[in-house]
């Protein structure tokens, strides 16, 4: 055993720079995901930044978040952000966006804001190619008022407002985004964190629409009515899925007896809104 | 339409045109930048023009997927620095209602119009009245203050659509204008000067250490410098009630100190925001009370009475909120009768009232919408209350 | 470390350690750095931080690797791992 020279000075969260220290602790419970991936979206923006590809600048990385425990990421984060109206982050993105087209654009938000309340604009965003890149922290439910069903939430699952179980069949995201357009989709859990830094930071690279979808336990609202404790839901994101790169975006529902599939599912090259845009409107 | 631009985004020289193309050339000389439409009749008009001209100034129009999203747009594009606008009118306008309260707790400039149609629901799309005036005050959530502007002829609008822009670069909030769709469809004579000879107003943003930096900290006039995203002032912008910082704070002190930012800076000025046009109200023994095509209405009744030998005078309001409630206070102790006119069951007619406080009756001459109101019901409620 | 076989080159080998730090007041108790660490570094502890919660405490420092899983999996930015600086002399 080689002997350890211990620093004995202690030193900062590698993330500190990128938070709000001020405001933390931040607010989400104890097991809940969101701050996890949210860490992994900071490790992301600090790699992008260190690598000085694509002139990618700190100053110009801004985020926004709707409504919802996932919105709240907006006020964390020590870059320009926006914690907008409930399901409105990617209209609010959409127009700083095009308004300024240095900035690097993160809408970071949940499954509610993002799907329900706010799916017309996802879709359409998609179908613009506007180049921003959307993370979703797929929960199953809504969180911050107490566990309803989501646009997500599994068949027959309990929610406080399906107590006998849900009877509606959730959106498949990946598959949802793919249809819309997007130029680069993945999907992966919180407990991959590693492989979704990898992914974030591909998905600001990506020139287009990038969407990403994680799925995090919720385990004071979801959790606790589905009988599974945080520690549980996380074993069986090791579990029950299955890594597959390139898969077919119709084959995506979330299933658990079957397995979930995580990967990058889309990665292609397509001109954006504003390419598309000068190329029609800026002849001089 | 004469093409004698001395600048691009100003299309100076004599024209005959629509209510809503004036004020697609009001925001372009105002120096919009951004535009997030929806299509909406009687006000597409605005977004069609704006989608030609906007782009050949080096702004940005997009349609985008219904009127939540126009305005939420308009408030990302102005947070990047950006002069932005967009345009509706009655559902289209309720359904933005939730983000105008977003841009005044935000405190985020921006210009909205509302050329009014008949309603409730789809109503009378294509025929105009002026039915959304309380609406323009209270729609969104919460107590606030907020600008509202009526213009009454195509000239006025593109004038008015400049002094929008400069109030709300000045006190960094959503400013409404409400024409409505005979005054939207309506051409007539705009002249439209040279760009040296428009004045308008930026916002002023920050330029000190960037660490010291509060986002909401009030300048002598009550409101705070705005930076742009990618500044790097690293701002936080939150719709939740907030301190001078921006972090949210939920307490009962920090609500009422916000409150307080937000309607102080309006009523704290309102001097510098109310604008009204007197008619013959030094001899008026009864004053006609009205705003946008109503107006139109109100001079030819004036003319008429005053060959009668009723001495009628003539208060239009340009700014319908903040209300001018001093001017109207001052009338209501010296005329002997007030009468609002209004394409409406009587929503400014109540806020006569109020003002007018029992010194003096008021009365209405309403309509419920579809068409304008015929100046001999004014004269006849003249001659009835007289 | 244990082999289940000794590599050749197991002399050459550098393996990287870890120092394993952890910011008490700021975990909420959650247990993933604790369960997920695949060198069984840390454990619950018994002490309450400033919010009642127990945060980890580093029960085997030797065998961290520096792997940052800990460091990546919390929510809180409340742990994070640093590399030892090893001294050269190897068994």
């Amino acid at each position: 055993m080689a002997s350890v020279n211990r620093p004995n000075k202690q030193q900062n969260h590698p993330l500190d720079d990128l938070i709000r220290k001020d405001r933390i602790p931040h607010i989400w419970c104890p097991g809940c995901g969101i701050g996890t991936i949210f860490a992994s979206c900071l490790t992301a923006i600090k790699e992008c930044v260190a690598t000085g590809k694509n002139g990618f600048d700190l100053d110009k990385f801004v985020m926004v978040s709707g409504i919802g425990c996932s919105g709240r990421a907006a006020g964390y984060v020590k870059l320009d952000s926006f914690h907008t109206t409930h399901g409105r982050a990617i209209p609010f993105a959409t127009g700083l966006k095009l308004a300024n087209r240095d900035l690097n654009v993160i809408v970071f938000s949940g499954d509610g804001d993002l799907f329900a309340i706010g799916g017309n604009h996802f879709i359409h965003a998609a179908r613009r190619n506007i180049n921003i890149t959307v993370i979703c922290v797929n929960n199953l439910n809504y969180g911050m008022t107490g566990g309803q069903v989501a646009a997500t939430t599994p068949y027959n699952a309990k929610t406080t407002t399906t107590p006998a179980g849900n009877a509606e069949n959730p959106f498949s995201l990946p598959l949802l985004a793919y249809a819309s357009g997007a130029t680069y989709v993945a999907r992966w859990t919180m407990l991959h964190t590693r492989d979704l830094t990898v992914s974030i930071n591909e998905a600001l690279s990506k020139k287009g629409f990038s969407f990403i979808e994680v799925l995090s336990p919720c385990p004071v609202n979801y959790g606790r009515r589905n009988k599974e404790k945080p520690l549980e839901t996380l074993k069986l994101y090791q579990e029950k899925s299955i890594i597959k790169n390139g898969a077919d975006p119709s084959e995506l529902d979330i299933d658990m007896e079957k397995g979930i599939i995580l990967g990058k599912f889309v990665d292609i090259d397509k001109p954006t809104h504003s390419e598309k845009y000068d190329k029609l409107y800026r002849i001089e | 339409m004469t093409e004698n631009t001395t600048e691009s985004r100003v299309l100076t020289g004599e024209h005959f045109m629509t209510g809503d193309i004036a004020c697609a050339e009001g925001a372009l000389a105002a120096g919009c930048r951004f535009f997030g439409g929806y299509p909406i009749t009687p006000a597409t008009e605005i977004a069609e023009q704006i989608s030609l001209r906007l782009p050949r100034v080096g702004g940005t129009f997009i349609q985008m997927e219904d009127e939540i999203a126009a305005l939420t747009s308009v408030l990302g594009a102005s947070w990047a620095g950006l002069k932005s606008m967009t345009a509706t009118s009655g559902p289209g306008f309720s359904l933005m209602m939730e983000a105008i309260g977003l841009g005044l707790c935000t405190e985020t400039p921006c210009v909205i119009v509302n050329v009014q149609r008949a309603g409730p629901s789809t109503g009378l799309p294509t025929q105009g009245a002026q039915a959304d005036m309380m609406q323009a005050r209270w729609g969104s959530h919460g107590d606030y203050e907020i600008i509202v502007l009526a213009p009454s002829s195509p000239q006025e609008i593109f004038y008015q659509t400049i002094t929008a822009f400069n109030l709300s670069e000045t006190f960094r909030l959503p400013v409404i204008i409400m024409t409505d769709e005979i005054v939207g469809h309506m051409s007539e004579k705009v002249i439209i000067p040279e760009a040296g000879k428009i004045e308008t107003v930026n916002r002023l943003r920050p330029k000190g250490r960037k660490d010291r930096f509060k986002l909401f900290e009030p300048d002598p006039n009550g409101v705070a410098l705005m930076p742009a995203a990618g500044d790097g002032y690293k701002i936080h912008v939150t719709g939740l009630t907030h301190d001078e910082k921006g972090y949210p704070v939920m307490t009962v002190e920090a609500q009422a100190e916000m409150m307080a930012r937000l309607t102080g800076k309006i009523r704290n000025n309102i001097d510098r925001i109310i604008q009204t046009e007197e008619l013959f109200l030094d001899d008026a023994e009864i004053v006609f009370i009205s705003y946008g095509v109503s107006s139109r209405t109100c001079l030819e009744a004036m003319a008429m009475a005053r060959s009668k030998g009723i001495r009628a005078g003539f208060l239009r309001l340009i700014t319908i909120w903040p209300f001018p409630d001093d001017q109207i206070r001052a009338l209501a102790k010296r005329v002997k009768a007030l009468i609002t006119v209004e394409i409406n069951l009587g929503q400014i007619h109540r806020e006569v009232k109020r003002c007018a406080e029992g010194k003096a009756p008021a009365y209405l001459v309403g309509h419920p919408g579809g068409t304008v109101i015929p100046p001999e019901r004014v004269l006849a409620m003249a001659e009835e209350v007289l | 470390m244990e082999f289940w076989r000794i590599p050749f080159d197991a002399n050459e080998i550098d393996i990287t350690l870890g120092e394993v730090y952890i910011l008490d007041d700021r975990c909420k108790g959650c247990g993933y750095c604790i369960e997920f660490c695949p060198r069984q570094v840390l454990q619950i502890s018994d002490k309450f931080n400033k919010k009642g919660y127990h945060p980890p405490v580093v029960v085997n420092p030797e065998s961290c690797v520096n792997c940052h899983y800990c460091e990546v999996i919390c929510a809180e930015f409340a742990i994070y791992s640093v590399e030892a600086v090893s001294c050269p002399n190897k068994n």
